[in-house]
């Protein structure tokens, strides 16, 4: 599994999702910044260049994040996805990005206490979901309990207010991920949740589903634009999962993504593990 | 407008860049991040291994091949992680190009202003492409501070394109 593993980080880090490219390919057909397209047209030849290369697109190969479903033994799984973190930042090779919280000492291999972030969930199937998250576009990702009774009014606000003090630095296009409901934390997880699905697929429920296409629609109405140059392109996608929640309070979590949005999921397919982007 | 810059870049050069001026940039530069900066502001000026002239917010990716090092993926990070050091910065090395992404507050133009300086933005991401235009690492200082954080002195061949976002003129293109 361990080789799997580390062929599951390299097609993360070297190679775009194709829809997220197509995206990007439709937001240059659609500019008329002449700044902004150069930005679309050189992200869109790096991709190209890092795939045919297998090279890591960006340079943060960012702080390795895997969503685990499915499994028995979970201290095996755990042990293998932190060697494969550690042979995967040689063999890929990935930026060593991980240092500890207090002495800012680089761990040199990625890993460290409590990393890479692994997930458990329980499922049917056996999945193992990577995503790269570089910490441009981390650290302007924003969680709060809004009081109840703003409702889905107090959310859009919240959201479009983040993506638009976020500006330029989380290498816009962005997809933004949205968690309603649960508590900070659920919220905070729901929203990267949110991120690992493909980007043309809506959530479910129609309220949710409306709000995920106008919140798309104003923050691209807010004008930041490719890497900040201006033009009609900020977002390529919003998704948004909810949870229930207490009644007295209303999380909402925002991740944002910059347009090298790296994942990739390791899935059994019949009695083999093949890995899917 | 196009530019092709080569270094050490003069203030007369810098002068003549204009906010949405593409320019593509040949020599010698050098990586800093928070850490370096801090650094740098620190010690003595005759203590820094490395010109100031260029600065590129970057921390790559390199893999150590027979004792030299090979830069993988090169592109720039959040430069905003820098703003608390730029006024020292440009009044102790009179740094006329910083290199980054995603720009400074508009309170840097009057900085950019004083010290007849520029930035440039190079499209975030972009870190493949970018290490196609750095033809080899001259020398790395401060590894201590890990690889990341490091001073990594490049030489590059037609680095770009980079559009100058801040210029020397009070210019920016970033909305306010």
């Amino acid at each position: 599994m361990r080789s799997q593993l580390v062929e599951l980080i390299r097609v993360a880090v070297t190679s775009l999702p194709r829809d997220v490219e197509e995206a990007l390919q439709r937001a240059l057909e659609r500019e008329e910044n002449p700044l902004a397209r150069l930005q679309l047209e050189t992200i869109l030849k790096n991709v190209a260049y890092a795939r045919e290369r297998r090279l890591p697109l960006c340079q943060d190969t960012g702080v390795p994040i895997f969503f685990v479903r499915g499994f028995g033994n979970l201290s095996k799984v755990e042990h293998e996805i932190k060697q494969a973190v550690r042979e995967a930042t040689q063999a890929v090779p990935l930026r060593p990005s991980i240092v500890d919280a207090i002495t800012r000492k680089n761990t040199g291999d990625n890993t460290g206490e409590g990393m890479p972030v692994i997930h458990f969930e329980g499922g049917e199937e056996q999945s193992i979901t990577f995503l790269a998250k570089g910490a441009g576009s981390e650290n302007v990702s924003r969680a709060k309990m809004l009081p109840a009774s703003e409702g889905v009014a107090g959310i859009k606000r919240f959201v479009v207010e983040i993506v638009r003090s976020a500006g330029a630095k989380p290498c816009p296009p962005v997809i933004v991920g949205v968690g309603i409901g649960g508590t900070l934390d659920l919220a905070a997880k729901l929203a990267k949740e949110a991120l690992l699905q493909p980007l043309s697929q809506r959530n479910p429920r129609e309220e949710l589903s409306k709000l995920e296409e106008e919140l798309l629609e104003e923050i691209n109405a807010l004008g930041i634009g490719a890497m900040g140059m201006g033009g009609s392109t900020t977002c390529l996608a919003v998704k948004v999962l909810a949870s229930a929640c207490h009644t007295a309070s209303l999380p909402v979590a925002v991740n944002i993504q910059c347009w090298a949005y790296r994942w990739a999921r390791l899935r059994r397919v019949d009695e083999e593990w093949v890995v899917e982007q | 407008m196009k530019h092709e810059l080569s270094t050490p870049v003069g203030r007369e050069e810098v002068l003549k860049l204009r906010v949405g001026d593409v320019v593509y940039l040949s020599g010698v530069i050098v990586t800093a991040r928070d850490r370096a900066h801090r650094r740098a502001l620190e010690l003595p000026k005759k203590e820094i291994p490395a010109s100031f002239n260029v600065i590129y917010h970057c921390g790559p990716l390199v893999r150590k091949q027979d004792e030299r090092w090979e830069v993988l993926s090169a592109g720039p990070t959040t430069s905003a992680r820098m703003e608390p050091y730029l006024a020292s910065l440009l009044e102790k090395f009179s740094t006329r190009l910083i290199i980054g992404k995603g720009g400074f507050s508009p309170a840097a133009k009057e900085l950019f202003k004083k010290h007849t300086a520029a930035y440039l933005a190079f499209t975030g991401g972009a870190g493949a492409l970018a290490a196609m235009a750095i033809k080899r690492v001259l020398a790395v200082h401060w590894l201590d501070l890990g690889i990341p954080e490091a001073l990594w002195v490049l030489e590059v061949a037609r680095f770009g394109p980079l559009v100058v976002a801040m210029d020397a003129h009070g210019g920016s293109v970033y909305q306010e």
